[in-house]
């Protein structure tokens, strides 16, 4: 099972060595890690998707806790709006270039930068779709792929 | 103000009354400003030797130890102190030299990542940058050290920041948004494990460190007799109850007696205080007492449900939680659990054969001669025989290192567990092994006088290692002979200006226990030449579960 938590930490150096080095250190898998600052500036938020079961969600939490610059775990693996972007670079040959646009239309993604024999195409979405996305472009050739990772927001308001 | 000096400054304010280092380049500016102030400075021979002391400083007084030492291999030498600490929940705070700031990062002479090494085994570590940060810094980590569940902070200062000018305004209050230790137990988890401790028919609390940590052996007491439940200590809560009350059934484990291991697995309620469940206390943790529902009471909410699982977490400071809880108990005689924890004990007592020179008889006889000395010890068979036969009657009494079960530990805790109470007695139980590892110290006691007594069950062996070698790999000695017989530390005592006993025989082991007592204006080491076949027993066998335990004739 993958979880996806949310932490708060203070925003200063040497944050995020300490949170790796717990998970290294205690053994537990992250799948992804993304940082960025907050609606406050000295806070900064990560969003780690981490695998495993119920008891190892319940020690990567009170492992985080412990440290003194976390401020705040939260479990969004569920009801939460969830997104990545994804940059891919793909083969774009004359011949298949209405093809490609037309596929990026429908997915929402955008092209956002044309070469000769190739684009770089931007696409959003949850996991699911940017997965769908990069399968339906394998058949063109992909010559690289950079993701951002997951940030996601529990839905509603806020409590 | 000089920062160094604001430092120091700010170390008197914190009440430190005592530091233990050594000196080098990079935090030499600090020990210029040391030089003006009435701290107590102890300059150890090795880092290794001022981590552990300030420890042991730190364990016999529940005050925070405070270490210096210099950047690069000073600092690298407070490793395995600071992991033992960590391990232990030990309040120390080590403030390292770092090269100036400038310099970072370029490999500069004697510079050392020590805040990235030591990240994963301290509770929180700061490098200073910013020398107005400096004295919020020390506060911050006297507060984190000391509080919640204590534990290790290392502050690496860069020489460049102790040059710094800076003003004097040391901070009183802490404010760490991250960081909010939780003391009162929740009231309802109380009610809960109340209502399963007055409907429990067999009873047992479980005790480890934290009760010593939280000063609450008075509450754990009152509450033991209030339902009434017989106690069972870890090696780190040995002491939490006198190992002389009705209700104390001593050290269980891996090395505990077998009826305290048969009362914990027996139970049908585990009340679990301020320990960690750690693969030594449950043995196997599958099999671990099967019939028990387990109340855990802990400050760490980290531990609870870790290692074994839990019917009621209660998390909170010891003392408060006893202290509530007992409100809600009514006392209820169980005769047949007392009954048969009864014939347990006189069935199966702690024993060992009488004939040869036996180390288990060198600690009987310590025990009756120094009842109320503070006893440290090393690691291995000595650690273990120290457990089961030195009867501790109070709870800062007993200081070993139980979590990282680092050798060389001992020797530098009692010099700073006498520092911490000069006016008490202090033995090291030692194995020849361990003692080797920081014997240098012996030069630190001679230096500053420092009347400590160091016992060496000494038996030529790394001895442990051997017991499981004999008893595990077909008796095959690998490695683990050392030869202590041929050397010898009466001599080694005396080079140092200590006074060294050699003890041949068990028909010798009074007297020159009662010689070492006499003295008192000199460290004293005494060599007793222990056979070397003794073995620890009972032992619970790797992989089994508490109740399998097993003596020497089984
Ligand atoms: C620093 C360190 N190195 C190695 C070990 C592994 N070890 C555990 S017990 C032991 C033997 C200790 O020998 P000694 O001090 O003579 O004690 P004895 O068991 O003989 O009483 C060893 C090597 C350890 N615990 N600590
Ligand atoms: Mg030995």
């Amino acid at each position: 099972m993958k979880y996806t938590i949310a932490v708060l930490v203070e925003n200063k150096p040497g944050v995020l060595a300490r949170v790796a080095s717990l998970f290294r250190r205690r053994g537990f898998n992250i799948e992804s890690l993304t940082v960025g600052v907050t609606e406050k500036e000295e806070i900064s938020r990560m969003t780690i998707v981490v695998k495993g079961n119920e008891k190892v969600l319940e020690q990567v939490t009170k492992q985080l806790n412990k440290l003194i610059e976390v401020i705040k775990v939260s479990d969004v693996s569920f009801d939460s709006v969830e997104r990545e972007l994804c940059l891919l670079r793909v083969n774009a040959p004359p011949e298949k270039r209405g093809e490609i646009v037309e596929l990026t239309n429908i997915f929402r993604a955008r092209i956002v930068d044309v070469a000769k024999d190739s684009f770089i195409v931007e696409v959003t979405g949850d996991e699911d779709k940017i997965n769908a996305f990069i399968d339906l472009m394998r058949g063109y050739g992909i010559k690289e792929v950079a993701r951002t990772g997951k940030v996601a927001m529990v839905r509603g308001a806020k409590k | 103000m000089r920062a160094a000096d604001a430092f120091i400054k700010a170390l008197e304010k914190e009440g430190v009354e005592v530091i233990f280092g050594i000196p080098g380049g990079a935090i030499l500016e600090i020990y210029d400003a040391l030089y003006d102030s009435r701290i107590r400075h102890i300059t150890t021979r090795h880092e290794q030797g001022a981590t552990h002391a300030a420890d042991g400083y730190a364990r016999a007084s529940g005050r925070v130890g405070v270490v210096f030492a210099t950047s690069g291999p000073g600092a690298t030498n407070t490793v395995t102190g600071i992991a033992n600490a960590y391990m232990d929940s030990s309040p120390i705070v080590v403030f390292t030299g770092q090269v100036s700031r400038p310099m970072i990062g370029n490999d500069a002479f004697q510079e050392a990542d020590i805040t990235g090494i030591t990240m994963p085994i301290t509770k929180h570590n700061y490098l200073v940058t910013d020398p107005n940060k400096l004295l919020r810094i020390v506060r911050e980590a006297f507060y984190i050290a000391s509080s919640g569940r204590p534990g290790p902070v290392l502050v690496d200062i860069p020489k460049d920041v102790t040059t710094a000018d800076i003003e004097f305004d040391y901070p009183t209050r802490v404010d760490l948004i991250g960081y909010k230790p939780k003391y009162e137990g929740h009231p309802m988890q109380i009610k809960r494990a109340a209502e399963l401790i007055i409907k429990s028919e067999r009873p047992i609390i479980l005790v480890g460190g934290g009760v010593k940590i939280s000063n609450a052996s008075k509450e754990l007491i009152e509450l033991a007799e209030t339902i009434p439940a017989f106690v069972v200590t870890t090696l780190m809560g040995k002491g939490a109850i006198s190992e002389y009350h009705p209700l104390c059934l001593g050290f269980v484990g891996m090395h505990g007696s077998k009826f305290a291991n048969y009362a914990l697995s027996e139970s049908d309620l585990i009340i679990a205080v301020g320990c960690r469940f750690s693969d030594r206390t449950t043995g196997n943790a599958s099999l671990f007492a099967p019939q028990a529902k387990i109340i855990h009471i802990d400050i760490d909410p980290a531990e609870i449900g870790k290692n074994v699982r839990v019917d009621v977490p209660i998390v909170g400071d010891a003392k408060r939680i006893l202290s509530n809880l007992r409100k809600f108990i009514e006392y209820k005689y169980r005769k047949n659990w007392e009954d048969k924890i009864r014939e347990w004990k006189e069935k199966f007592p702690l024993k060992y054969k009488k004939e040869g020179f036996k180390p288990q008889f060198v600690i009987e006889k310590a025990c009756e001669i120094f009842p109320d000395a503070i006893v440290t010890t090393e690691v291995g068979q000595n650690q273990m025989w120290s457990a089961q036969f030195f009867k501790v009657k109070y709870p800062r009494q007993f200081i070993s290192s139980g979590g990282l079960g680092t050798m060389g530990f001992g020797f530098p805790a009692s010099i700073g567990a006498k520092i911490a109470c000069p006016d008490k007695e202090v033995i090291d139980i030692a194995g020849d092994g361990s003692f080797l590892m920081n014997i240098q110290e012996l030069a630190t006691c001679i230096h500053y006088d420092i009347p400590v007594k160091v016992f060496i069950m000494n038996n030529g062996y790394l001895g442990m290692v051997r017991q499981w070698q004999e008893l595990f790999y077909r008796e095959r000695y690998s490695a683990t002979c050392i030869g202590c017989e041929k050397i010898s530390f009466e001599k080694i005592a005396e080079g140092f200006g200590a006074v060294g006993i050699t003890v041949e025989r068990q028909s010798e082991v009074v007297e020159a226990l009662r010689r070492a007592k006499e003295i008192n204006d000199s460290p004293v080491v005494v060599d007793f030449r222990v056979e070397f076949q003794a073995n620890v027993f009972p032992m619970v066998p790797p992989g089994k579960s508490l109740r399998e335990i097993i003596d020497e004739e089984d």
